[in-house]
């Protein structure tokens, strides 16, 4: 009779990322898969949901873009944040030959990341393409080439890497190589234009959406898309 | 032996007894139709107030061991938006002869008579008057269905602005829950629902020491609300003679027919949603329907209301 209240995890190491995202790693453990994703709670101010990075230990990638991630951003090591999940359906690995296409946008790296280390440790060839709209919000690439992946860079200024979005360096690799399957997080202009890609090259997809969520939990209805829960059916889903 | 599931609320024939309560997946036309889909024999829609409305901040639905507890605060589209909603999904839900319930709620009962009548525009098949909600007395001040004259002035006011069914949903945290039933029934509800969520409660975060509801307090719903819903549902049943829709706790096929034996007409499913998703409810349906034939019964009104024979 415990259900799924939040637990509280301390803050044992924080990494900037960038300008605007930091990695927070907690002294907790999950049992998740990549592309499932958290309620993150702070007493007092508000709950949030943020993809899973890392469950051992757990961890998460966080940008500031409003007055929850603010105050999560104004977390020091030795504070406590509350957590309760992992919620969701998350990425399945796929069998197939050829690479793994991995297209983050912003973000959308971090779930990525998580998913990059479980492909490699399988074996899989891994090729991520990193977009963002300039220099200083890419984000985890270097990460990825850690792991093993062979990292495209590109940004919508051309200030790193090439100039252009993700999904149009997503096409050439396509044609260059031949590609498994292709997983996705980012903006939902993003994941309608993998969609379309998918469709094109015939590829199978899996693409990670946001919804504006609340009970995480799949009764209250608010991350509708269509007819499925962001929460719930997802935030992966199938596509192609 | 041929089984029949069909239930007649008000004239209106529902496929299966089982009805999606409101709040739960029923903010969109295609979750709508899902759940049709998924073997609902109603479905509610979220209640929708004259006015677009955000809703508490989170969190407002944890599970807490037996069962959820939430304030999610009412929020909606505003009842302009969600006329466009109701006539999509009425459409989608016609050819599976599903019907679907309108919910609604106001601050005023001048404000439930207005939206009353606007929502009648989408025409859908009923409509469920929320006097009921617990997690809004910061704003609105304390429901109307905690008292039988307020009850009825709201049903009273709902009645003249509508020529469509509807159903007055009632809350358990009343000392005589018989008293309100009476009272809607003889200001004109054609049915009623029972029972809005329990409470309020409250959860504590013991690391903490806050409530974990940004709202602090919270409606009660799921297994643990279950017999309470059940004696409320009997004590209605034995008191009016309007069908009542026995909401509460039921998360299988068993504890639908505990509420048909209690006396309801159809029974509504909510918080087993989030243990099932929206399969529950071909689910239950199916374990009703299996329990039926083991028991050699043909229709529901074989067996409704037995718990009241002795
Ligand atoms: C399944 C899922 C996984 C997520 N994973 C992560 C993650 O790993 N890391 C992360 O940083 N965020 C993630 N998010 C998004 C995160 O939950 C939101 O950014 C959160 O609402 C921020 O709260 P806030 O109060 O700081 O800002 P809010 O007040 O909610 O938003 C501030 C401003 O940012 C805009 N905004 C809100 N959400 C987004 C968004 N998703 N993208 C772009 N703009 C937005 C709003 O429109 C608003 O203008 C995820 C969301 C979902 C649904
Ligand atoms: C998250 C949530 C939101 C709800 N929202 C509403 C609502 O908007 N209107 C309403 O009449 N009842 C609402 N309810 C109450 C349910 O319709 C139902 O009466 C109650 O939860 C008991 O049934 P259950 O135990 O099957 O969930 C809500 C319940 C939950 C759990």
């Amino acid at each position: 009779m415990s259900g799924n209240l939040p637990s509280a995890a301390r803050i044992v190491s924080i990494t900037e990322e960038n300008v605007r995202v930091k990695t927070l790693v907690l002294n907790a453990r999950a049992q998740a898969q990549p592309g499932q994703f958290a309620m993150v709670w702070l007493p007092g101010a508000d709950e949030k949901p943020f993809s899973i990075v890392d469950d051992h230990p757990l961890t998460f990638t966080i940008a500031r873009v409003g007055p929850f991630t603010q105050q999560v951003h104004a977390l020091n090591v030795g504070d406590r944040l509350w957590w309760r999940g992992p919620f969701g359906r998350g990425f399945e690995i796929v069998e197939g030959n050829g690479a793994h296409l991995l297209i983050g946008g912003g973000y959308g790296a971090a779930p990525l990341a998580f998913l990059a280390r479980r492909l490699r440790a399988a074996g899989r060839q891994v090729i991520a393409i990193i977009g963002a709209k300039t220099k200083a919000e890419l984000l985890l690439e270097a990460r990825f080439a850690a792991m093993g992946c062979t990292v495209v860079v590109t940004t919508e200024d051309g200030s790193a890497g090439g100039r252009g979005l993700a999904t149009d360096v997503a096409r050439d690799v396509a044609h260059r190589e031949r590609v498994a399957t292709v997983y996705a997080c980012g903006p939902e202009g993003m994941l309608a234009a993998v969609e379309r890609l998918c469709a094109e090259l015939h590829l199978p997809g899996q693409v990670s959406r946001e919804g504006y969520m609340r009970c995480g939990l799949g009764v209250c209805g608010s991350c509708h898309h269509g007819p499925w829960l962001v929460c719930r059916d997802g935030p992966v889903f199938t596509v192609g | 032996m041929s089984l029949d599931l069909s239930v007649d609320l008000c004239g209106i024939r529902l496929p299966n007894p089982l009805v999606l309560a409101s709040g739960i997946l029923g903010t969109s036309a295609p979750l709508l139709e899902r759940v049709a889909r998924c073997g609902a024999g109603a479905v509610t829609t979220k209640s929708c107030g004259p006015a677009p409305r955000a809703g508490h901040p989170n969190p407002t639905v944890i599970d807490w061991g037996g069962g959820l507890i939430n304030a999610v605060g009412l929020p909606n589209p505003g009842v302009e938006a969600e006329v466009e909603i109701i006539a999509t999904a009425i459409e989608q839900l016609a050819p599976l002869g599903v019907p679907l319930i309108a919910s609604i709620f106001a601050e005023t009962v001048a404000g439930f008579a207005a939206v009353a009548e606007r929502i009648s525009t989408a025409n859908p098949d009923l409509i469920e008057v929320n006097i009921s909600c617990p997690n809004v007395t910061a704003e609105f001040g304390r429901p109307f269905a905690l008292d039988p004259a307020s009850a009825a002035q709201v049903t009273a006011a709902v009645r003249a602005a509508t020529t469509l069914p509807i159903i007055v949903k009632l809350s358990p945290n009343v000392t005589d829950i018989v008293a309100i039933a009476r009272a809607v029934e003889d200001a004109g509800a054609d049915a009623i629902a029972a029972i809005n969520t329990l409470g309020p409660g409250m959860v504590i975060d013991v690391e903490s020491g806050q409530p974990i509801l940004a709202n602090r307090v919270g409606g009660v719903s799921g297994p643990a609300i279950r017999p309470i819903a059940v004696r409320c549902v009997y004590d209605i049943c034995a008191a009016v003679s309007v069908p009542v829709v026995g909401i509460g706790g039921v998360t299988c096929g068993r504890d639908a027919v505990e509420m048909l034996m209690a006396g309801a007409t159809a029974v509504g499913v909510g918080s087993a949603v989030y243990q099932g998703g929206p399969e529950v409810f071909g689910h239950i349906r199916d374990e009703l329907a299996g329990w039926m034939q083991a028991h050699d019964y043909a229709s529901l009104s074989e067996f409704r209301g037995i718990a009241h024979e002795r």
